[in-house]
């Protein structure tokens, strides 16, 4: 009810459904008493189509009950719950007050099940077949839908196989991640770069850097430029995975391989962005987790 | 008559139906004593290591015997609707309210709690006589045991009907230790309740106001359906006699007027008015008649099974049955026979192996191999109580192969989400949607299930 600014609707609406169930008892009261016609034969002297005619057999006096049955719980479902307008119930339930208890109740039905990884290292769990079973499910529900159901993303969505990372592989980086989110920020650098001539020859080093294709005598002039990028990406390129720069010397490519994909990123920057998922999900469930996204790129073979 | 106003509502008169023996109550009590063995005695049946029928409504497995049901498999339950609903259109063409009679858990509570009601406090006169009476100790002490005797049919009931949906030996351990979950409680005593309350206050006013297939059965006579019926041509005009008296003797006809058939009567009508809705058909006024037609020494059923057209025609019972093979119960009959053949195959042929292919929304990849990929999901139920091992292959494009994991562990009753990756030769597709197909089969290779997808592939 909180979409309106005063309360005439809510109102509105109460004193409609109070006037309607009240109405009904009315009613109910008004039609059960009826003159009787008098006819001898028991009918209610009522002909319809020239000879059907009308029993007199009275409806059993319970079915009044369910009436004022139906009643009572209309008006003290009212009372206890939200219906009456914007009127809250005086048993306070919501809808989300119950999914909620209903989500505490079932992670307390696990508990004891987390129990058992909780005491376990990451590297421990992921040897576990029922926690591989649980990250999985974790994984499919939770991350699948960027990072592709293999865990290999896409483009814009990393690769969680490759064993190439932008913060860090450790099994805490990862729990960090996972928990926290990630903000992966790439400034528009074309200023700090120079002209428009200069952003495609630091394009070019930049291929060069990985041994991609590219054109050398352009990668030369490039080279010079670079210094704006290597504050973040390094003198040599590699990246600071402590600030979520990205290797510019491996073949991977999270936003886009060529000339063209550089300029752009260079000239227009980028930020990429990974959700936290501490408020979604138990520190247990995030310990399990992780152990399922580090066994992507650490495979011990049971 | 007065012209003042009157009460369009009013309490009935309380039924008191009088004991009865017969072929009709003998089929009753046959009736009853099969589909309570059946719905009291089903959930305590175990099968290998659990409850042989148990709807697990938390964990969405429906355990049959040896099925194990998703709720995927809601269709069976449509067929069994649609088997029942038909055969219930077959028994009413061919003989009236049959169910009602003697399958209806209405009638079944009713004839149960109405045996205990005459063990302990008599037949028909002699509860009307302690219900007019002043209470008295005897009264009290009577009526009391009645009602502990009830309750605990009732609640054993409720008890039962939750067993279905709960493993029932925990149910009665929790039971007993009063430790059952509120839900529990709830519909053990909810169900319980409407039991005590239907089959011990309610019954005749259940079928007389509540329900609706009473009232529709009716749309489904017609005049050659089989119905408990007064001949009223041999009993009229009906009247005393003196046993000396013979019949051919007197201007009197059979109907000795005992008013035996009104008092057994459940829902206390006389079936002497004719076809009434009230009457469920249950031929205690057939039973009861036959009785004093012996005692008199004329021959049985003056109130008997016929048809409209039997009695206006005067037909024999040959000529009477012959109708029998009218086209709405040949009808009826093929429907309902190829509907139970085919849900019965269905379910005997069914692949106890449920597979759904779902595409990641992601766009395909390229990978550093030259290959163009597509992630799937598959979601396989495993609806065998065994761990499976799984293959999945694909099929249906040149060079086209699963690069991850394609062998699976499904454990038992369980159900799991994998992802593979597909991967297609680049270059050797055009740009667009292709159809491939996953080809799903067990270690043994007695279960296979095919699925079809699609390989997208960017421009």
């Amino acid at each position: 009810m909180s979409d309106f600014n005063s309360s005439f609707w809510s109102n509105y609406v109460a004193i409609v459904s109070l006037v309607g169930i009240l109405a009904c008892l009315v009613l109910l009261w008004v039609t059960a008493r009826k003159k009787s016609v008098g006819n001898a034969d028991n009918t209610t002297g009522h002909v319809w189509d020239e000879d059907l005619r009308e029993m007199n057999n009275p409806l059993p006096l319970w079915w009044v009950g369910l009436f004022v049955i139906t009643i009572i719980f209309g008006l003290s479902y009212l009372f206890l719950y939200p219906g009456l307008g914007s009127y809250a119930g005086s048993k306070g339930w919501s809808s989300k007050a119950e999914y909620d208890l209903e989500v505490s109740e079932a992670n307390a039905a696990v508990a004891p099940l987390y129990a058992r990884f909780d005491a376990m290292s990451v590297e421990e769990v992921a040897n576990d077949p029922q926690a591989h079973a649980i990250g999985e499910r974790l994984f499919m529900n939770n991350c699948a839908q960027c990072h592709g159901s293999d865990g290999q993303g896409s483009k814009g969505y990393p690769n969680l196989t490759d064993g190439d990372w932008l913060h860090g592989g450790s099994p805490d980086k990862i729990k960090e991640t996972i928990t926290l989110g990630r903000v992966g920020n790439m400034p528009p650098m074309a200023l700090a770069v120079g002209t428009p001539d200069d952003v495609r020859n630091v394009a070019h080093y930049v291929l060069s850097l990985s041994g991609s294709p590219h054109d050398s005598l352009k990668a030369g002039f490039g080279k010079p430029k670079f210094g704006a990028c290597a504050a973040c990406h390094g003198i040599d390129g590699k990246g600071n995975q402590t600030v979520g720069a990205p290797n510019l010397t491996d073949k991977i490519w999270l936003h886009g391989w060529g000339e063209q994909a550089i300029v752009a990123m260079v000239n227009h920057g980028k930020q990429n962005v990974m959700p936290a998922q501490k408020d979604r999900l138990s520190a247990s469930q995030i310990h399990v987790l992780t152990s399922y996204v580090w066994s992507f790129s650490n495979h011990s073979d049971k | 008559m007065s012209n003042d106003s009157s009460f369009l509502y009013a309490s009935g008169p309380k039924i008191y139906p009088r004991t009865v023996q017969g072929i009709y109550a003998y089929w009753r009590w046959l009736g009853v004593f099969v589909t309570q063995l059946i719905f009291y005695g089903l959930p305590w049946l175990e099968w290998g290591q659990r409850q042989a029928v148990l709807f697990d409504l938390g964990a969405r497995r429906f355990y049959i015997f040896g099925l194990v049901l998703y709720p995927q498999d809601f269709i069976y339950l449509t067929g069994l609707l649609v088997v029942s609903a038909l055969s219930l259109f077959l028994f009413t063409a061919v003989a009236g309210r049959l169910w009602c009679g003697y399958a209806c858990p209405q009638t079944v509570y009713s004839e149960l709690f109405m045996y205990i009601e005459r063990k302990i406090e008599g037949d028909r006169t002699a509860r009307m006589r302690l219900d007019d009476s002043e209470w008295t100790l005897e009264k009290g002490v009577k009526k009391v045991y009645k009602h502990i005797v009830w309750l605990g049919l009732a609640i054993w009931t409720g008890f039962t009907f939750v067993g279905y949906f709960t493993p029932i030996h925990e149910l009665g351990m929790e039971f007993f230790q009063t430790r059952m979950g509120s839900w529990e409680v709830f519909w053990v005593f909810f169900y319980g309740f409407a039991t005590y309350g239907n089959a011990g206050f309610m019954r005749e006013q259940v079928c007389k106001y509540m329900c609706p297939y009473a009232r529709f059965q009716s749309a489904m006579f017609d005049h050659d359906t089989l119905i408990v019926t007064y001949d009223t041509k041999r009993g009229e005009p009906r009247g005393h006699r003196p046993h000396s008296v013979a019949l051919a003797d007197t201007s009197l006809g059979a109907c000795v007027d005992c008013n035996l058939c009104v008092q057994v009567c459940p829902t206390g009508i006389d079936i002497r008015d004719g076809l009434q809705y009230e009457c469920i058909g249950c031929g205690a006024c057939a039973d009861v008649c036959n009785g004093v037609m012996d005692k008199m020494g004329y021959s049985q059923g003056l109130v008997r099974y016929t048809t409209q057209n039997a009695i206006n025609h005067g037909w024999s019972t040959t000529v009477m049955l012959k109708r029998f093979f009218r086209p709405r119960v040949v009808v009826y009959t093929v429907i309902l026979w190829t509907l139970i053949i085919v849900l019965g195959f269905s379910l005997v042929l069914r692949t106890p192996l449920k597979v759904d292919v779902v595409k990641d929304r992601s766009m395909p990849r390229i990978s550093q191999t030259g290959e163009i990929e597509n992630v799937y999901r598959l979601q396989i139920m495993n609806a065998t109580e065994e761990t499976q091992e799984l293959h999945i292959k694909v099929r249906g494009l040149d060079g086209v192969k699963i690069e991850t994991e394609d062998h699976f562990e499904v454990g038992p009753a369980m159900s799991r989400w994998v992802a593979v990756r597909v991967g297609v030769p680049f270059g050797s597709l055009n740009e667009g949607s292709h159809q491939i197909w996953f080809d799903i089969e067990n270690e043994d290779a007695n279960m296979h299930v095919t699925e079809a997808s699609v390989f997208l592939v960017p421009r």
